[in-house]
């Protein structure tokens, strides 16, 4: 029972801190309309995990330097505009996914569960999991405070922001670097193929209870959390997996979210 | 003598104490075409400055540069230094996924106490709205909420792309009469882009007709006289533009000597060699 209740305690623990800096990011992503820059980051965190066993570095660190090197590869491919974007990160995506996959066959005398890594295992977090996860959030949320208005001014319109003398370029940088940090830690609860949702999903339900950003950043904080709890529980009720439970959770109260009549503009332009 | 028209810009590339943006030989290319070649253009404080042209001439793109927004492959700029510039893009939306007041959005670029606000949001046409969505403004109300926000940024140089799109015509004139009146008051440079001529030429001091390169540059009622400008509008159109601005009975020969006008605009000797 009170082996039970340890790892469950753990996964509570790092859902929450996973939830609370996916929240606030995720509006980011869904307002910069970067979810599927963020979903093929992510496919790409597979050959971080390559990478950080073959160098011998925690996981957790060649993931998200892979996560940002992605990122940056992207950015200066996109802008040869030899295909268009959309296109350039399908390729990326499922490129990177592919090359992690024959990465890790060719690392042999390592055993990788593979499916921990492609759907997260909240239940297996570790002390030292716990100390990663809520020492970036901690990072992450300083980031934040310290850049809020700006990251605000360049995602409502960059070149206005640019006018004003903002270095839009580093802020670009900065988010893209946050991304990074936040799939790293965020695929450890529900796995490289979900976790943009875990970024995504409580912010679109947050949108239609918030009247400001900064509310909205909040919300989506708050709503990650509540998913964490209700999937957490129903997979120990049911026997059912985590990430996958997490991940429903936060789908049904965006559904939910729906029957709310919005605060804010519905208007589409 | 200052009717007539020039084929570079008045001022050029001289630069006097009140010019606060001047371009020199500037040139940009977007795949292998030349969007813009050998383009002169200084901006005055205190004066108003419309740039011209069809669709596709390289206006923005010039804008653009001036504003730095954009490097250009040949030539410079150079600009007054600390110069602040102010930019009403011409489209421009929020996400609707984005909560934002109109409040938030005018302090994105810094705080501000709470009576300039109200006081530049009165001064744009839009009282009141400071607590709105910005997803829930209509175009022309975005337009000017977007004017307020660089306004409060006090700019020496103000560049407003197509603010008359979205403006029906009876706003326009209005409009015209608020740029008149925000450049006197903030005694700033503003550079105007309108493909609409006809209220172009009632409140500008300057009119720059861009078709890649620069056709020629005047004073309104100079301009329409010109050859480049009747070639890439038509004639017609330009008659009704000189029609429309000035009801001169005289026109200007080279030397400035008056000349009498009949009725045939066409034949009114604006005075080009």
């Amino acid at each position: 029972m009170a082996m039970i209740e340890d790892f469950m305690l753990r996964a509570l623990l790092g859902g929450l801190g996973v939830a609370g800096v996916a929240g606030p990011l995720g509006c980011f992503v869904i307002w910069r309309r970067m979810v599927y820059f963020g979903a093929a980051l992510a496919h790409s965190a597979l050959l971080g995990v390559a990478l950080g066993l073959a160098l011998g570095l925690p996981t957790d660190l060649g993931i998200a330097v892979l996560c940002l090197l992605m990122a940056l590869g992207f950015l200066a491919l996109d802008r040869s505009q030899v295909v268009a974007s959309d296109t350039l990160l399908g390729i990326l995506a499922h490129t990177s996914l592919a090359l992690g996959l024959l990465a890790l066959a060719l690392l042999e005398d390592l055993r990788v569960d593979l499916m921990s890594y492609l759907f997260g295992d909240i239940l297996a977090l570790n002390l030292t999991d716990l100390a990663v996860i809520y020492g970036l959030m901690a990072a992450v949320l300083c980031v934040f405070l310290a850049y809020w208005r700006p990251l605000l001014s360049a995602t409502v319109d960059e070149e206005l922001a640019r006018v004003e003398g903002l270095d839009t370029g580093w802020m670009k940088l900065l988010f893209t670097i946050l991304m990074a940090v936040v799939i790293a830690i965020g695929m450890k609860v529900v796995g490289i193929l979900m976790v943009i949702s875990l970024l995504i999903i409580p912010a679109a339900t947050a949108r239609r209870l918030a009247s400001s950003p900064e509310g909205m950043a909040l919300a989506a904080a708050l709503c990650g959390a509540l998913s964490v709890v209700l999937g957490l529980l129903g997979s120990y009720w049911w026997d059912l997996p985590s990430g996958a439970a997490i991940v429903a959770a936060a789908a049904g109260l965006f559904l939910l979210s729906l029957s709310i009549a919005a605060p804010a503009s519905r208007r589409r332009q | 003598m200052n009717m007539q028209t020039q084929p570079q810009d008045a001022v050029g590339p001289i630069r006097d104490q009140a010019s606060l943006v001047t371009a020199e030989g500037v040139a940009i290319t977007y795949a292998g075409r030349a969007v813009l070649s050998a383009i002169d253009l200084t901006v005055n404080r205190g004066e108003i400055v419309t740039l011209i042209g069809l669709n596709g001439s390289g206006k923005s793109t010039l804008a653009r540069i001036l504003l730095g927004l954009l490097q250009p492959d040949a030539g410079r700029v150079w600009r007054v230094p600390g110069l602040r510039h102010g930019y009403v893009p011409q489209s421009f939306a929020v996400d609707p996924a984005m909560p934002l007041t109109v409040r938030r959005f005018l302090t994105l670029g810094g705080k501000v106490a709470d009576d300039v606000l109200t006081a530049t949001l009165a001064e744009v046409g839009l009282p009141g709205r400071l607590e709105a969505q910005v997803a829930e403004l209509s175009g022309g109300e975005l337009h000017r909420a977007m004017l307020a926000r660089a306004l409060l940024r006090r700019p020496d140089f103000l560049v407003l792309d197509e603010p008359m799109s979205g403006v029906d015509v009876s706003g326009q004139g209005q409009l015209y009469q608020l740029i008149a009146t925000i450049r006197d008051k903030y005694n700033c440079g503003v550079l105007l882009i309108s493909h609409d001529l006809h209220v172009v030429m009632a409140a500008t001091d300057r009119v720059v007709c861009l078709n890649h390169h620069i056709c020629c540059t005047g004073r309104p009622d100079a301009i329409v006289g010109d050859p480049e400008f009747r070639a890439l509008f038509g004639a017609q159109v330009a008659d009704q533009l000189a029609l429309y601005h000035h009801h001169h009975d005289h026109a200007h020969e080279p030397d400035g000597g008056v000349v009498p006008l009949d009725d045939d605009l066409d034949q009114g000797g604006h005075g080009h060699d």
